[in-house]
């Protein structure tokens, strides 16, 4: 069955993030002088087939562990649902 | 020096986006008189060369992080193993980035500080040359060379821990400088951890650095102090044991 995995990959607390900073400087000079910190990161949304949620889980975890995230400077989490629509859809063609 | 025999002979990794493969090639060849090959990522062997070279460029359009994709090329497993069995490999610009992701080196290089792509000559502060002689024999502790930088992600960062490690192991081999030779804040042009440009293995005979000794190999294009880092390795392979059978 298709799932759908959303993974957030953050930079670790005390790397400095200079895209980050720019974006808070041109969001306080907007008038939002309210924004005291923006931290930039990447999100990427991946669509895979696995058993059941337990194979679909173990499997983002070894993709962020192997390449999505570099423990060096970054983090990762995610967000795991399966494909609805597609599991739908599946069933009416089946 | 003569060359007798064999001549050195290195292996020049090319990835989908390499750009300084030819230059290398070029100095190998035409200013060194040695031999080169140029070895496509998708190759398997390396074809047992003396050093192994990881050029500069923007491997596999530097996507997800710089050197992420390119770790997982064919090719990068033969390299791994050429590191482990103790054969130079100098990986400069996107090849030290392309060596921080397949662990082979410690830490990583992220976006400049300043977010600007930094072309220019650089002044470094060689360090503790005998960590690796292979590639930095022919340099002394404390002098200062010249060389370029061309790259937009060149701010090395580990954590303190690790950056105290490599210290203490002396394997911080070349720190960005003024011209007198005195790590400043201002010479750094990418924000990197205590000015780190390049940095070594345990072993000594692996070398990441920002720079680009290639650039640097003909009076005409400048300086030739990135030229002294090849001769390093020249003599080094002269010195080797098995030198003597290959006929070098």
């Amino acid at each position: 069955m298709r799932w759908l995995a959303e993974v957030h990959v953050a930079l670790r607390p005390g790397i400095a993030d200079p895209e980050g900073q720019t974006i808070g400087s041109a969001l306080q000079s907007l008038g939002y002088d309210s924004v005291s910190e923006v931290r930039s990161g990447k999100l990427m949304r991946i669509a895979f087939e696995a058993d059941d949620s337990a194979g679909a889980e173990a499997t983002v975890a070894d993709m962020c562990r192997r390449l999505l995230a570099n423990p060096v400077m970054e983090t990762a989490s995610w967000e795991l649902r399966a494909d609805e629509e597609q599991q739908s859809a599946e069933t009416v063609t089946g | 020096m003569t060359l007798l025999g064999a001549r050195p002979r290195i292996a020049v990794i090319v990835f989908p986006g390499t750009w300084s493969e030819r230059d290398f090639a070029h100095v190998a060849v035409e200013v060194l008189g040695w031999e080169a090959q140029l070895v496509w990522h998708a190759e398997a062997e390396l074809g047992e060369p003396d050093a192994v070279v990881l050029p500069g460029g923007f491997a596999h359009g530097d996507h997800l992080r710089t050197g992420a994709i390119a770790r997982f090329s064919p090719i990068m497993a033969a390299v791994e193993a050429a590191a482990g069995e103790g054969v130079p490999i100098i990986g400069s610009c996107n090849g030290f980035q392309v060596l921080t992701e397949a662990g082979l080196l410690p830490g990583a290089l992220m976006r400049n500080d300043h977010l600007e792509f930094r072309c220019d000559w650089q002044w470094l502060r060689v360090e503790q040359p005998r960590a690796s002689p292979a590639w930095l024999g022919e340099l002394s502790d404390g002098e200062t060379i010249r060389l370029p930088i061309s790259h937009g992600e060149g701010r090395y960062v580990a954590d303190e821990e690790t950056l105290d490690a490599l210290e203490a192991a002396g394997r911080v081999v070349l720190r960005y400088a003024a011209a007198g030779g005195a790590v400043t804040h201002e010479a750094n042009p990418n924000g990197s951890a205590r000015g780190i440009a390049g940095i070594v293995n345990e072993r000594g005979n692996v070398l990441g650095m920002m720079p680009h000794p290639e650039r640097a190999a003909e009076e005409e294009v400048g300086g030739t102090d990135g030229l002294r880092l090849l001769r390093s390795l020249e003599r080094w392979l002269q010195e080797q044991p098995a030198a003597v059978e290959r006929g070098l």
